[in-house]
């Protein structure tokens, strides 16, 4: 094909109006999209925490008082399965030297060394499970809640490779036959070879409720909120009383907070 | 034209297109029965205007999307009420609000999904982890 300089301006020319009516042709083309919005009872934060009192606990509560956990795996239809490597948990109890594993002084207290803590995912503000899925199935939520997507999940496990708390179970069998607490109908369960862990339930502060862990507990020793509001509980207490944290050293920030 | 081996050929090429055509011949007048989703939930009988979130044809080719979307929504983005476009707000679940009213999984889901040739529990897996309705049989 025969080509000038001549000719060669004027397809420049039509291609660069061509890129120009680009935004035009899209702004005509966009449709209305249905609308979507949150819940207006939904309890919003800028960042959620919690503050669990271990000695209002051990003090107020009936001794193996484990109205949290229940509550909890009965809302979330968790299965109860009693072998220590299958075993699916979101909270649970665990002893001193394992929650704050490096703290263990000598001479501590009987008490702090053998009552029971209450452990549960950390939903750390700089979460390693969140930087090894290799599917983006847990993510961070920007109210810092680190969610699970279990339709995302592949079951590859890294997540719980990583996360230095143990707060992630895996499905190894279909938990439907292991549910014990009667079945929530309103909640899913979970199939094999998914993982699952606490989220801050996520589906109850979405409709205006508080975690069914912090709302069973009848001595108040969890304390739930917004640790960028000055003015809620959970910035009053840890303004008030020495808290610690699970594994600081490790520099995953954990959201949740211990008074022992 | 003369064929070498006419005979063995000719037996093989009918065994061939007898064995072929097997399953046609094998189904002849057993065509499955269109499938026939129920709407007669009581839930749905006691509605003024039955009407889903969108027009039944769009329903029937865009629910998959729409499920797909309203999970994005509600994991991803938070977002759990869903205006439809007559104005009227939805609970964005499948569990809550689709089988509130679809109470009915085998007369209703399962009747296309399995002419389609879906396994009833594997695909689309929706029911090894959400929860379908107790339905009196």
């Amino acid at each position: 094909m025969e080509s000038s300089r001549r000719n060669f301006m004027k397809i420049g020319g039509a291609c660069a109006l061509g890129l120009g009516a680009l935004p035009i042709v899209k702004a005509y083309a966009k449709n209305e999209k249905p609308q979507v919005a949150p819940d207006s009872k939904a309890l919003v934060a800028t960042k959620w925490a919690m503050v669990i009192d271990m000695k209002k606990c051990w003090e107020k509560g009936k001794p193996g008082c484990k109205d949290c956990l229940l509550a909890c795996h009965s809302v979330h239809n968790v299965p109860e399965i009693k072998t220590i490597k299958e075993e699916i948990k979101w909270i649970w109890n665990e002893q001193y030297e394992h929650v704050f594993p490096g703290q263990e002084n000598h001479f501590l207290p009987e008490e702090i060394r053998q009552k029971p803590f209450i452990v549960l995912c950390n939903h750390c503000t700089n979460p390693p499970c969140v930087r090894v899925c290799p599917t983006k199935a847990t993510f961070k939520r920007k109210d810092g809640i680190t969610m699970m997507d279990y339709h995302r999940c592949i079951g590859c496990r890294y997540c719980m490779a990583g996360c230095p708390y143990g707060a992630r179970s895996f499905n190894f069998r279909d938990p439907r036959p292991y549910i014990q607490t009667e079945l929530n109908m309103t909640y899913p369960t979970r199939e094999r070879g998914v993982v699952e862990k606490c989220s801050f339930c996520d589906e109850r502060l979405a409709v205006g409720l508080l975690p069914a862990c912090v709302e069973a507990c009848k001595c108040g020793a969890l304390c739930f909120g917004d640790i960028e509001d000055p003015n809620s509980e959970v910035r009053k207490l840890l303004a008030s009383r020495f808290t610690i944290r699970r594994k600081p050293e490790l520099g995953t920030q954990p959201s949740v907070y211990y008074i022992v | 034209m003369k064929i070498y081996n006419a005979k063995p050929i000719l037996i093989g090429l009918a065994i061939f297109i007898g064995l072929a055509t097997f399953p046609l011949w094998f189904n002849m007048g057993k065509a499955a029965p269109p499938p026939d989703p129920k709407l007669d939930t009581p839930v749905i009988q006691r509605m003024a205007v039955k009407q889903c979130i969108m027009p039944k044809d769009q329903m029937r080719t865009e629910h998959m999307q729409l499920l797909n979307d309203w999970r994005t929504e509600v994991v991803r983005n938070n977002n759990r009420i869903y205006t439809a476009s007559d104005g009227k707000q939805y609970n964005m679940s499948l569990q809550n609000e689709c089988m509130n009213c679809h109470s009915n999984k085998s007369q209703f889901c399962d009747q296309c999904h399995i002419y389609a040739g879906l396994q009833a529990d594997a695909t689309p897996y929706c029911w090894t982890c959400h929860i379908a309705p107790k339905e009196n049989k």
